[in-house]
């Protein structure tokens, strides 16, 4: 039987499971492999400027394509600098199958050159992390990490290649099929249950559907707007589910949790059945515990069952995929008399509709405006902070868009990258990011991938000379004591006394154009729409749009970390 | 909170490849769940390995746990052993130092009560096997503790089997 390199049978493996494109960053350890990628053109190499935007560009190019992300990086320092790439993507259940290199095997544990134990690093934000030790093996591995990485929940993958083996000759055959026994996923849904959950929305006078996150990663949002158009119970979604139902649609109220809306977080508090689905629960939707949705029972489809009561009490746990549960719903949901509590919702959207302040100069109002106005279908991309938080209340995501962020870990520094991954997964879509001065600088290497690749990518930058969230809780919480969150702080406000500050650096209209990308500055509400169509012109090269934002701009509503709803502050 | 604070027994099948058992400690310590003990071995499949994991935990830390170790690629089965029949027990040696002529007689009586050995034997020590619970091995780590006044303590961790007809845990 014919022999091949596990180096070529990586590449034949890539090849089979239908790998588009490859984010990749050579070293030692991986120089064989880039070496057998150049020898064909199938697969497509990205290279970006560093291995932590590699891993979010695999990453919103898989959020965005709903294929697996595919991420290639040498040993060492290498496999290290994916670690908050692969904490974010396991974090939001992104599948990604990420190879590192690996000193050969009898120098492992010798502390050789760019030896670390990197499966040991990421076994608690990998779904699955193994080192090949046997040429043998290679194939089996690869086969399972691809369905490991996009079945059940996804996740990310980790195999870690150690250089000999790659080398060595074996079978140049590539599993067809995969059984782990460990590893079964239970996608199937309870009928008998979800008949006791549906009987419970039936009797309920007050219900209300909470989607997350798992109703976008299933893809089930159509079946989702059947259902609820169908029973007339109203929707809130949490950041990650924002997009689960048609931001415009009718029985949509908003986001729930510290940012949420009002009218959302009120729903929530007064519902009598909290019918949700593909959320974790987490403490930033929640609040205090135990005063959270406290008239309501709960129900909880959810495909990770170890998301099931944990942090709430759960009347009705369904562990299934969002989808087979939600189209199996459509089969048997009645519509339900909800005229009364629409009622009393809109009431509660009357009394604090979700708005910020007018003050005449330009604000975020502005900006989320016109993207809402100038564009059809999008992806957004966020980073993290304040712009994060407003562009999740204000931009709208209908069925034609699609929002994605780091949700769960909150990562700055994901907005770029993750932009010119959504972009090389989706060319012909529009693609926004819209990122704060503070996590745009965290991959601003990134500009150069965006240039080379021909990403004609919209980069809106927040700059309000801050790091605006934090400084948000400083100013309500800490008594104005703006510590370390002063992007112009630095020696000449040290030797004066905070009464001196330098320019702001850098220039991100010079930096762009030193990249090679196009830079406008907007600083009035006027140019605002001007910027848009200019960057639309670019077809083959990024632009920025550094918007100038006032610092004292807040995200409003909000709710103390672990407060309830009588804590929230609707402005100040 | 904290209903039905207890100690608990689980028996997982897992794979027997390398890192395992650093994902399954690292699971308890990253969640912040209490191990008790946790023993590893070999199964008559040599591909398996099974794991005996004593917790003190509640009720809802308990399903967590459960639910943790199951989703766990490399977690065959797990397997609840707190309220069912099991065969369970765990090897516990003590070396006693310093001993008087009559402490070798009370150490050999302690022995006999407790159906213990004496494997070891030296001039002025003794070296105690006990297999037993680990209920009943915590009261003779007190006991010899109380009693003597130098004492070496090596513990195994419980082990355990379903029961086949004796039930009895």
């Amino acid at each position: 039987m014919k022999q091949i390199t596990g180096n070529k049978l990586l590449v034949k493996a890539l090849k089979e499971e239908g790998v588009e494109y490859l984010f990749g960053y050579p070293g030692a350890c991986t120089i064989d492999i880039s070496d057998e990628l150049y020898k064909q053109d199938e697969i497509k190499i990205v290279l970006p400027r560093h291995e932590q935007a590699l891993v979010h560009e695999a990453d919103a190019y898989a959020r965005t394509t709903g294929k697996v992300g595919v991420c290639l990086v040498t040993s060492g320092p290498g496999a290290t600098n994916l670690v908050t790439g692969l904490a974010t993507a396991n974090y939001d259940s992104v599948p990604l199958v990420c190879f590192t290199g690996q000193v050969a095997r009898h120098l492992i544990g010798n502390d050789a050159f760019q030896e670390v134990d990197i499966v040991g690093i990421t076994r608690s934000i990998t779904k699955y992390g193994v080192t090949v030790r046997n040429r043998e093996d290679l194939g089996r591995i690869i086969k399972e990490a691809f369905y490991i990485a996009r079945t059940g929940k996804p996740g990310p993958v980790l195999i870690d290649l150690p250089k000999d083996v790659m080398a060595e000759f074996g079978s140049a055959e590539y599993p067809k099929n995969v059984n782990i026994r460990g590893y079964k996923p239970n996608t199937s849904v309870h009928i008998g249950q979800l008949k006791r959950a549906l009987k419970m929305l039936s009797k309920a006078k007050r219900p209300l559907f909470l989607a997350g996150g798992g109703v976008n990663i299933a893809h089930a949002q159509e079946v989702f707007r059947e259902v609820v158009e169908k029973t007339q119970v109203p929707v809130v979604t949490t950041v990650m589910g924002r997009g689960a139902i048609s931001t415009k649609h009718p029985l949509f109220i908003g986001n729930l949790g510290m940012h949420g809306a009002y009218a959302a977080n009120m729903a929530v508090s007064e519902c009598d059945l909290l019918f949700s689905i593909g959320t974790r629960f987490n403490d930033r939707i929640t609040g205090k515990l135990h005063e959270f949705a406290p008239h309501a029972q709960i129900v909880h489809i959810d495909i990770d069952t170890a998301s099931i009561s944990r942090n709430i009490h759960v009347d009705i746990p369904i562990v299934a995929d969002a989808k087979e549960a939600i189209t199996k719903m459509a089969e048997y949901v009645e519509p339900c008399s909800t005229s009364k509590w629409l009622a009393q919702i809109d009431a509660w959207k009357n009394e604090h509709p979700l708005t910020m302040r007018q003050n005449g100069v330009m604000g975020p109002l502005d900006i989320f405006n016109a993207i809402n106005e100038k564009f059809d279908d999008a992806i957004i991309v966020t980073d993290v902070g304040q712009h994060q938080m407003l562009t999740s209340q204000y931009v709208d995501i209908t069925e034609n868009r699609q929002i994605i962020m780091s949700g769960g870990l909150g990562t700055m520094g994901y907005g770029l990258p993750g932009a010119i991954g959504a972009k090389i997964g989706n060319p012909d879509k529009p693609v926004i990011a819209i990122s704060g001065d503070g996590g745009m600088q965290m991959n601003i290497q990134e500009l150069a991938t965006a240039v080379l690749e021909e990403l004609p990518v919209i980069l809106c930058i927040f700059n309000n000379e801050y790091l605006g969230m934090v400084r948000q809780w400083q100013k309500l919480f800490y008594g104005k004591r703006y510590s370390m969150t002063n992007l112009r702080a630095g020696a000449l406000s040290r030797r004066t006394d905070g009464e001196e500050y330098p320019e702001y650096t850098p220039n991100f209209i010079k930096l762009a154009e030193s990249y090679g990308a196009k830079g406008i500055r907007v600083m009035k509400k006027e140019d605002i729409a001007a910027a848009f169509e200019e960057a639309k012109k670019n077809t083959k090269t990024p632009t920025i749009i550094e918007f100038i934002i006032d610092p004292e701009e807040m995200v409003y509503p909000m709710i103390k970390p672990g407060g309830t709803l009588e804590d929230m502050i609707m402005d100040c | 909170m904290n209903k039905g604070m207890k100690k608990r027994w689980i028996s997982l099948y897992v794979e027997n490849q390398v890192g395992v058992l650093s994902k399954i400690s690292g699971l308890f310590s990253a969640k912040s769940y209490n191990l008790d003990s946790l023993t590893v071995g070999t199964t008559e499949d040599p591909t398996v390995s099974r794991m005996t994991i004593a917790t003190v935990s509640d009720d809802e830390t308990f399903e967590q746990i459960k639910k943790q170790l199951n989703r766990m690629v490399e977690v065959i089965k797990v397997i609840d052993f707190t309220d069912v029949f099991v065969r369970m027990k765990e090897i516990l040696y003590i070396k006693v130092f310093n001993c008087s002529a009559a402490d070798k007689v009370e150490l050999f009586q302690i022995a006999e009560t407790f159906k213990a050995k004496v494997i070891d034997y030296g001039k002025d020590s003794l070296l105690l096997e006990f297999v037993q619970t680990a209920t009943k091995n915590d009261a003779v780590v007190k006991l010899m503790k109380e009693e003597f006044g130098k004492i070496e303590v090596v513990r195994g961790g419980s082990v355990g089997i379903e029961s086949i007809n004796v039930m009895e845990r």
